[in-house]
């Protein structure tokens, strides 16, 4: 599982780099997406794989950490999910923006 | 009445995170005009967050750092904010900075576009929050709101130079808030914790497990705030970005960049001023600080425009800064916590001067074609100078004084020359660097390196000031004195003054500076402050429930 994900990661990584390092907006945009979900997968990762197992306290299971699966990352997580959905939804709009003043969608506003 | 007044005073630690997010949230439900009573509002509202952190201020002063849980909740588990000499010094600074953009603003340039002021008051909510927070993830969370605050204001009035570099200026933050974000995540992975404190606690107790993943965890954090200090090879979207700003909103921006040497300052005083990982990394803050100081000076002595000198004055003292931390001394730190305050504000004055200076030139196309010849001078008896010219006391009305003052005050401030108080700052790190050591050993290469960047920067950026002060102010006489209203005059006016109340009382301040250094150094106060912090016992949560 673990070299699953680690391999997901790093997938995603680089096609973000890759992608970021591309010179039109929409590039842009959707490689630093792919490097928030890497990033997202990454802190998720980052309290250890467990399958089956509970973050927050429940009826009829020891209350131990062999029981429960460590709910810092997931909390972290879903703060950095919402964060980059928001400022995802910002570049969005200053991308356009770009793109309807200097009529170009590359990210210099110039083809030169 | 004492004591009721100490319970009271860490709750006031809220308040320049709640105050500005609450009229932030009223100026919204105003909607889109009223713009007088939104700037009302607002001036009430930085008034009010500069009292409560001058209060926190003295307070601190007096007590030493104080912890606060917002939620009740026992130390490492909940949100905690906590106020040492350095944070309060900051919020005191961003509130100052605040209240002179925002009183700039209200001559003109809030009315360039839309939701100015909630914006505004947004940035300063995160700002202060990065300074009070006692936790790395809130840290970043605060991070990210004056982020999100600064692209609106950087966009505030539109227009393609500001769009275009929004665009750089937004895709480099998110790159670099995803680089935090796995920093802070390797972090919490080997250690367990998230409160800086804590985490101090856990480095400093000896055999640490996993240290390679700290320091590569530490590292890519770092990476992220160098990035947002604007350090040399991170830094190219800082020039286009600020000079392309809304001048207020500029001089509110030579505060963000401080924003990265303040995480820097505390992590690295936290994590590694002591314990078995004493000195981690110092080599590279000092490299690319070196690096970042001596390119921005270099880019300044390359360029015309005032406004492109003043954002690469804020990379010098950026740069110096993180050199200063770099070399790892106490006393080093202290001159440079100095330096960092007067060297902020100066670069806020410097932003605002430039925008007047702008709008003289830009104005001052129509040139009288020949003032002295005509009718009525010839009429009058006129005296003649030695090329049988008549000559006529030139008007040289308070505004053109006022202009010409202030640019000499920020050249000199911009480059620490004597007499004004960026030069103490800089003096004190240079003794400091050049101290005897212990034992009586030859200095390091470290220092003398310092030194050499430290006065180099100096002479840079006094050539390339000077130079364009030169163009700016002597020449072309036949121009319209500039006009200078009130709100836009005073903030100048105000940052100055408190460089020179900096200079004056340098005494003092410095000795204030030293004891914050001192306080980072030594870590006991503050991790005490956010470890010992207690739970208040509540009415509605009994005991049994934990």
């Amino acid at each position: 599982m673990e070299v699953v994900l680690a391999i997901a990661i790093g997938i995603l990584t680089g096609s973000g780099v890759w992608l970021l390092l591309r010179p039109r907006t929409f590039q842009l945009v959707v490689g630093l997406s792919l490097l928030s979900y890497a990033v997202n997968l990454f802190i998720f990762s980052i309290g250890g794989l467990a399958i089956d197992k509970e973050p927050i306290l429940a009826d009829g299971v020891p209350p131990d950490l062999a029981h429960y699966t460590d709910p810092v990352p997931q909390a972290l997580v879903l703060t950095a999910i919402v964060i980059s959905f928001a400022m995802t939804a910002l570049l969005l709009v200053i991308t356009l923006a770009s793109r309807g003043m200097t009529g170009t969608d590359h990210v210099d506003g110039t083809e030169a | 009445m004492r004591t009721v007044l100490q319970s009271l005073m860490p709750h006031l630690m809220v308040a320049p995170i709640l105050l500005p997010m609450l009229i932030a949230a009223l100026m919204l439900l105003m909607g889109e005009g009223r713009r007088t009573a939104k700037l009302v509002l607002g001036i009430f509202s930085a008034l009010l967050g500069l009292a409560s952190s001058a209060a926190l201020f003295v307070w601190v002063g007096t007590y030493g750092a104080v912890a606060y849980l917002p939620g009740n909740w026992p130390v490492p588990f909940g949100i905690t904010l906590a106020v040492d000499r350095l944070s309060a010094g900051m919020l005191l600074l961003t509130w100052i900075l605040g209240i002179c953009a925002l009183s700039f603003a209200s001559s003109r340039w809030h009315r360039a576009g839309v939701h100015f002021h909630p914006l505004f008051q947004l940035q300063l909510m995160g700002l202060s929050g990065a300074f009070l927070t006692a936790d790395v993830f809130n840290l970043f969370v605060f991070f990210e709101i004056l982020l999100a605050a600064s692209y609106g204001l950087l966009l505030h009035g539109s227009g393609k130079p500001r769009v275009r570099a929004g665009v750089h200026y937004v895709a480099v933050n998110l790159a670099a808030s995803a680089l935090f974000l796995i920093g802070v995540s390797m972090i919490y992975g080997v250690t367990g914790t998230l409160n800086m404190a804590e985490l101090s606690a856990r480095l400093s107790e000896g055999n640490v497990a996993n240290r390679q993943l700290i320091d590569a965890g530490a590292a890519i954090l770092a990476v992220a705030f160098l990035a947002k200090a604007a350090a040399w090879p991170l830094n190219f979207w800082l020039v286009p970005a600020y000079t392309s700003a809304a001048p207020p909103v500029a001089a509110m921006f030579a505060v963000l960049t401080k924003v990265g040497i303040y995480a820097l300052v505390r992590l690295w005083t936290l994590m590694f001023a002591g314990g078995p990982l004493a000195g981690f990394g110092a080599d590279g803050l000092l490299a690319f600080g070196v690096v970042s100081a001596v390119l921005a000076a270099l880019g300044m002595i390359a360029s015309q425009r005032l406004a492109v000198q003043a954002a690469a004055g804020v990379m010098v003292s950026a740069g110096t800064l993180l050199a200063a931390l770099g070399l790892g001394e106490e006393a080093v730190l202290g001159a440079a916590v100095f330096y960092l305050v007067s060297s902020t504000l100066a670069s806020s004055a410097f932003f605002l001067l430039v925008d007047l200076v702008e709008r003289w030139r830009a104005g001052a196309t129509v040139v009288d074609e020949a003032p002295f010849l005509s009718a009525t001078l010839e009429a009058q008896e006129v005296n003649l100078d030695d090329e049988e010219e008549p000559l006529v006391a030139l008007p040289f009305p308070a505004s053109t004084a006022l202009m010409g003052l202030a640019f000499v005050a920020c050249a000199l401030l911009t480059s620490g020359l004597p007499p004004l108080s960026t030069f103490i700052g800089k003096l004190g790190m240079l003794s400091a660097a050049l101290e005897p050591r212990e034992g009586g050993g030859p200095l390091s290469t470290r220092a003398w390196l310092f030194t050499g960047v430290l006065l180099g920067c100096g002479l840079l950026t006094l050539i390339a000031l000077t130079r364009t002060g030169i163009r700016t102010f002597w020449s072309e006489m036949q121009r319209e004195p500039p006009r200078v209203r009130a709100p836009e005059g005073l903030p100048l006016v105000a940052l100055l003054t408190a460089c020179g109340v900096l200079t004056l009382a340098a005494g003092p301040a410095m000795e204030l500076a030293r004891a914050t250094a001192q306080s980072l150094y030594d870590r006991r106060g503050y991790i005490d402050a956010v470890l010992g912090a207690e739970v208040v016992p509540s009415a509605t949560a009994p005991e049994a429930g934990r």
